[in-house]
């Protein structure tokens, strides 16, 4: 057994799932409330690495930085969550807010509609190559060279605790959030039945716009992680990631917030795992296989509860 | 109350003629009291097929108006899209099931002809019998991918098709070394990015089909034949099965329905009319490349479908129609310049009313321009340095009007954001305030118009396409044909 490959891939995995896994938060928060599966997630992902990859070019590039490293790591957070929440709130507000009461799967084609004229707007203003963070070179180097190695000298980069600690301060506050204040409660009450919310004096239509700011600013969060992590930006980059976190957000247990970053981890590691010891082409048979093994097996979830449907 | 009626309800003059028992009356007659223009109810009143038939007399009369071989071209791609469209109308118009991995079995379809009748693999198989096989196949394939969701709500059959969708434009694209589990050297399939060349053309027991006017009688005769029995089908106990199925699959399943088994019968049949229109895509290209069964594809036959109204046959034929040809027709900017024009304006003199709104916008928009022109002409002569696309008078009025700037492209993609932000304030503002608001949209359309988007027709395409399901969905969501849903609460 080759240890140093397989603590590789491990890290990698993580990496890679902390990015699904917030994604995934946003499409199990959204699903949660609205029961809607919102496609144009992805592409709010994309955006929030395009919001990143532009200030990194306002101050000078990766190579030659006109401010302090971290201080631009902060602005870049702060502009894509607020950013990627912003587009969030407005696809709720003109795109799927009149499409409420509306049979399911017109909110569907929409979202479907949403996505498509995101990615190709993007492609028309931005260009479809491939943008590059160029991580690699900020300060040297600084952001890969420096860190820690682990047993089997794997070398486990600063931008990479970058991300997962990241991540996990992210997910702890959505928590925190949740669990904690009035709006969270609200939250999780609309979650549960949307008309018994409503007629309790809760503000549904605020709780939604709020679910939406939130889901969407973490996926902004997820952009910038992943821009750190892997450098390429592009306009078609929220698909494939949408998808797959959508996926995570499944295996997890939809509308189940513990469920989706254990959800992004699984799927995370399985890509990462299948890239080291099969081939990169393999990474979506394998993923499909366990969406597939989860809906016959357990179709709620790894860590959801069986919907029990009211008629 | 006493119990005496002071006041007894009135017999009603018709109460002969209601229904009294079982039908809600209220949704019985709903059709009557929707107004209808007088053409478009006479149009009502000619039988449907009728419709059809003079559809299909109109396009095999096609090749006799013009020997363009372009515009043949045009119309063999536009009835394949209606053969797919007529394919998804199934799934989706009839059954309700979101199938987002469609143009997999589409691809499935041609990839299947490909392999069985080219050099590929040596394999010259008669189309009389590749044909049932290749349909076979991708039905039990539809089946097979329906499977496992069946007992699922819409969204995880979403999901899963769509992922089955990508995966299979990865095995396509990568199928040229797939090896078992990695032990077998590796064997060409599909081969891989360069697809399967030299496909043989379509041989119907020595009848042979070359041209592509051959190819487009083909299809029209495929679509005939499809089109008759998806009708026969509409009509049919089946039918009636999938309808009641996509408006309540509780209700459907209280009556008794097979809902599980309605919902897989209705997955492989679209997948089955999917594959039938790969064999014919195959053998007029004679070559197949993953990337034409891919996510576009996908959404351009929704589009389609949702334009011409889901859950209407004629429906399909319109919308495939008015969607392809307007997406060849955005080709040359020339022609993308008229069309927009024209289209603004026609649906300026049609949806403004009274005409004091209708002048004022009009007024306001040209004045704007010229005046805008004029001024940017005289502070940065910069921004008028171009020139428009379109040549003619439309081009010179354009070229005193528009701002054409040298280098458009940056200025252009900024204004494109604002346009975006320009339209949807427009959606949340009323009256005068609307009015007013529309002057500077208008302009700043034509402007990132000629700019921006006549230069990119290949995007724009796919920008178009997703405004079209956007719109669509939230103005009309039954599309141009079909009838809207009656609610009863």
């Amino acid at each position: 057994m080759n240890w140093n490959l397989f603590v590789t891939e491990l890290v990698a995995g993580i990496t890679h799932g902390a990015v699904y896994a917030l994604i995934a938060l946003g499409y199990s928060m959204v699903y949660g409330i609205l029961k809607l599966l919102n496609f144009a997630h992805g592409d709010v992902y994309m955006v929030g690495a395009f919001i990143g990859y532009g200030l990194i070019t306002v101050f000078g590039g990766a190579t030659a930085l006109s401010i302090n490293i971290a201080l631009l790591l902060v602005l870049m957070f702060v502009c894509a969550m607020l950013g990627g929440g912003l587009l969030g709130v407005m696809i709720e507000r003109f795109a799927y807010r009149r499409l409420r009461t509306a049979p399911r799967i017109a909110p569907l084609i929409t979202a479907l509609g949403v996505s498509f004229f995101l990615e190709n707007a993007a492609q028309l203003i931005l260009g479809a190559q491939f943008q590059s963070y160029n991580s690699f070179s900020w300060k040297n180097g600084e952001l890969w060279t420096k860190g820690f190695t682990l047993p089997g000298q794997v070398h486990v980069g600063i931008a990479q605790v970058i991300v997962v600690v990241g991540a996990i301060v992210l997910m702890v506050a959505l928590t925190l959030f949740v669990q904690r204040t009035q709006t969270g409660k609200a939250m999780r009450a609309t979650s549960f039945d949307r008309e018994a919310a409503a007629m309790m004096g809760i503000d549904v239509d605020r709780v939604i716009v709020v679910t939406f700011f939130l889901g969407s600013a973490l996926a902004g969060a997820a952009g910038v992680f992943n821009g750190i992590a892997y450098q390429q930006v592009w306009p078609y980059m929220g698909f494939q990631a949408g998808l797959f976190a959508f996926i995570a957000a499944v295996v997890g247990g939809i509308g189940n917030l513990p469920g989706s970053v254990l959800g992004g981890l699984v799927i995370g590691l399985a890509e990462s795992f299948a890239t080291g010891y099969l081939s990169s082409t393999f990474q979506e048979a394998i993923v499909f296989a366990i969406l597939i093994a989860v809906l016959i097996v357990r179709p709620s979830g790894l860590l959801g509860r069986a919907a029990v449907q009211k008629v | 109350m006493d119990g005496r009626d002071v006041n007894p309800i009135p017999a009603r003059p018709d109460e002969a003629q209601v229904p009294k028992v079982g039908v809600d009356s209220w949704v019985a007659t709903h059709e009557g009291r929707v107004h209808r223009h007088p053409v478009l109810a006479a149009f009502d009143r000619v039988p449907r097929p009728a419709f059809y038939l003079g559809f299909a007399i109109a396009a095999a009369l096609l090749p006799a108006v013009t020997s363009d071989g372009y515009i043949i071209r045009v119309g063999f791609d536009t009835l394949l899209y209606m053969l797919l469209a007529l394919g998804l109308n199934i799934v989706v118009g009839y059954a309700g099931l979101l199938d987002l991995g469609y143009v997999a079995f589409y691809g499935f379809g041609a990839y299947g002809y490909a392999m069985l009748a080219s050099p590929k693999f040596g394999l010259h198989w008669d189309t009389l019998g590749v044909i049932p096989v290749v349909v076979v196949a991708s039905a039990i394939l539809g089946f097979l991918v329906a499977l496992p969701s069946r007992r699922l709500l819409g969204d995880y059959l979403a999901i899963v098709t769509l992922f089955f969708g990508q995966l299979f434009v990865t095995i396509y694209q990568n199928g040229n070394r797939i090896s078992f589990l990695g032990i077998t050297r590796g064997y060409d399939v599909t081969g891989g990015p360069n697809g399967i060349p030299n496909i043989d053309n379509w041989d119907l027991g020595g009848l042979k089909i070359a041209s592509v006017t051959g190819y487009y009688y083909a299809a029209l005769v495929v679509f005939a034949l499809v089109l008759g029995c998806v009708y026969l089908v509409d009509q049919s106990r089946t039918g009636r099965a999938w309808k009641s199925l996509r408006e309540d699959p509780l209700a459907a399943e209280m009556m008794g329905m097979p809902v599980n088994r309605l919902k897989l019968i209705a997955f492989a049949a679209g997948a089955a009319i999917a594959g039938l229109t790969g064999t014919l895509f195959a053998a007029l290209n004679t070559a197949v490349f993953s990337a034409d069964f891919d996510v576009p594809t996908l959404i351009i036959v929704y589009a389609m479908l949702i334009l011409g109204g889901a859950g209407s046959l004629g429906g399909v034929i319109i919308g495939a129609v008015v969607v392809n040809v307007s997406l060849e027709v955005l080709r040359t900017p020339d022609h993308a310049t008229w069309i927009f024009y024209v289209l603004i304006l026609a649906t300026l003199l049609v949806k403004l009313r009274p005409w004091r709104v209708l002048a004022v916008v009009l007024g306001g928009t040209i004045g704007l321009g010229y005046a805008f022109h004029a001024i940017m002409d005289a502070v940065w002569p910069r921004s008028t340095g171009g020139a428009s696309t379109v040549g003619g008078w439309l081009g010179r009025a354009l070229d005193s009007w528009n701002l054409h700037p040298s280098t458009p492209q940056t200025i252009a993609s900024v204004a494109f954001v604002f346009l975006i932000l320009a339209v949807l304030v427009l959606t949340v503002t009323h009256g005068w305030v609307r009015w007013l608001a529309m002057i500077p949209t208008l302009y700043l359309a034509a402007f990132v118009w000629d700019n921006r988007l006549v230069v990119e027709p290949s995007i724009t395409r796919l920008i178009l396409i997703g405004v079209i399901l956007i719109v669509l969905m939230n103005a009309r969501p039954q599309g141009l044909l079909g009838t809207s849903r009656v609610e009863i609460v």
